[in-house]
């Protein structure tokens, strides 16, 4: 399938990199998604945005199934997630995911945190590991916290070790579960200040977050999600300033107020 | 006789405490001997099932859930009891302190599991998120992200466990295993005086004080916070 980039005249046409089709989920009775078709492009910077239950929370886990969809397919790079012949752990490395909880190791150091994954999965020595993750550390503007302990370490500089230790894997990808909500307002900027390096450098990256701000000024397109479906995708220009449908219209007004 | 000669003569008897030091000596490193081994396997058992019990295969859960429970209703004396004089009968026979190493070391498990199990439980569900997100296994997970924090979780509550256990080596007097209290008794019916018996109360001080130290030793070695 071929997906346009920029909307409108001159777009640009090309194979998405992420890719999920007729994804339906059930917790239970409830029905979280109702067969959601999603698709991201390379270096493409998707908001996910919703009422609160939505699914859309869901749908990011599903991503890279730490939450297990009932049908469906997604597909990461021409790799087929939903196949149960799928090796999902190696999959997962091409995945980065970033959560509302920053899911810091306490027992580990900074430095620890971010070679875990390197030295356990990849089977780098202690060194190449070290290096990479203090480069990657170095990224965030936290290198000089990388004998430190999480719990020393503020909600913003928690959240940013958690980008570096996704960094590490050199994901295709990187899936952020409403990365800013757990933090004080005044440490809201500096982990938006790294999604926007990460957007410069050309990271595909797909984020349910609430910051309108950045969305409206960073997003290349808004997917607006409501009772587990897709209700409105767009760039920011048109959900923000002219949305077709009248609840995303609704939306957009309670949040805007 | 004043009352307090009588009360130094009935239990700090200083001819008695000559006389008997050696077996009370010989009877506390049996004691050990018995208290470490029940230690060694008691909490690898109980860790090794909980590590089990988390990969949530039913069958496998059933069983750890009713061995858990009988061995934590059940006295150990009972056990002890029922294997010493019930297995022979069957071709059995186990000798004494084999038999109290392995009831105490089962009931050790039993609690041990439960314990570490409850840690592993308490550990925050987004752990294995974390982890499990940057393409870790789940035995990679629970042996390098799960574990340590489950087991300093469990360290407070299995430590004060280890010790009331341990010190049911004391019931191996019951069937002839020669630890500090058979020991004790048995210097008691010889002499017709409590002091060997308060030997045997400073032995268990001797052992189990720096058993406690050690526990709060380790506590504090773990001692970085949940972030």
């Amino acid at each position: 399938m071929q997906l346009s980039v920029a909307q409108g005249a001159g777009a640009v046409r090309v194979s998405p990199i992420l890719q999920v089709r007729g994804l339906t989920k059930r917790f239970g009775p409830l029905e979280v998604l109702k067969g959601i078709d999603f698709a991201v492009a390379p270096q493409e910077l998707v908001f996910v945005i919703g009422p609160s239950g939505s699914g859309k929370s869901t749908l990011l886990r599903c991503c890279n199934r730490l939450e297990d969809a009932d049908s469906g397919s997604i597909l990461l790079d021409g790799v087929e997630l939903m196949d149960p012949k799928c090796d999902l752990n190696a999959m997962r490395r091409r995945i980065g995911m970033v959560f509302q909880s920053f899911n810091l190791y306490p027992h580990l150091t900074v430095l620890g945190n971010v070679t875990l994954a390197m030295r356990k999965v990849l089977g780098k020595s202690r060194r190449e590991a070290d290096e990479i993750g203090l480069a990657a550390l170095d990224r965030v503007g936290l290198a000089d916290k990388a004998a430190a302990y999480p719990a020393a370490l503020s909600g913003g500089q928690q959240q940013r070790v958690a980008i570096a230790r996704a960094l590490c894997l050199n994901p295709k990808v990187m899936l952020f579960d409403e990365p800013t909500s757990a933090l004080d307002p005044e440490l809201v900027g500096s982990v938006l200040a790294v999604m926007r390096d990460l957007r410069e450098a050309g990271m595909t990256m797909v984020v349910v977050s609430h910051e309108m701000r950045f969305a409206r000024e960073a997003a290349d397109r808004i997917v607006f999600m409501e009772a587990g479906c897709i209700v409105e995708e767009g760039p920011p220009e048109q959900i923000f300033s002219a949305p077709a449908n009248a609840r995303t219209r609704a939306f957009v007004a309670e949040i805007a107020r | 006789m004043t009352g307090f000669e009588r009360f130094a003569e009935s239990f700090f008897n200083p001819t008695l405490i000559g006389r008997y030091w050696p077996e009370i000596v010989s009877g506390m490193l049996i004691t050990v001997e018995i208290a470490l081994a029940v230690v060694a396997t008691g909490i690898m058992l109980g860790f090794g099932l909980a590590c089990v019990r988390s990969y949530r295969v039913l069958p496998l859960n059933a069983f750890i859930v009713v061995f858990v429970d009988v061995f934590r209703a059940l006295p150990p004396l009972v056990l002890i009891l029922i294997l010493y004089f019930g297995l022979p009968n069957i071709g059995l026979n186990l000798s004494a302190f084999t038999v109290l190493w392995l009831v105490l070391s089962l009931v050790l498990a039993a609690f041990a599991e439960e314990i570490l199990w409850a840690g592993i439980l308490s550990v925050r569900k987004g752990q294995w998120d974390a982890a499990r997100s940057t393409g870790l296994g789940f035995g990679q997970t629970l042996v390098s992200v799960i574990l340590p924090q489950a087991v300093r979780l469990a360290i407070p509550p299995l430590t004060n466990r280890t010790i009331a256990i341990t010190k049911n080596t004391a019931l191996g007097s019951v069937i002839g295993v020669s630890e500090v209290i058979y020991q004790a008794q048995s210097a008691v019916s010889f002499s017709g005086n409590a002091t060997p018996l308060m030997m045997a109360a400073i032995g268990y001080l001797l052992i189990f004080a720096p058993v406690v130290a050690l526990g709060s030793f380790i506590e504090r070695r773990f001692a970085w916070r949940r972030a």
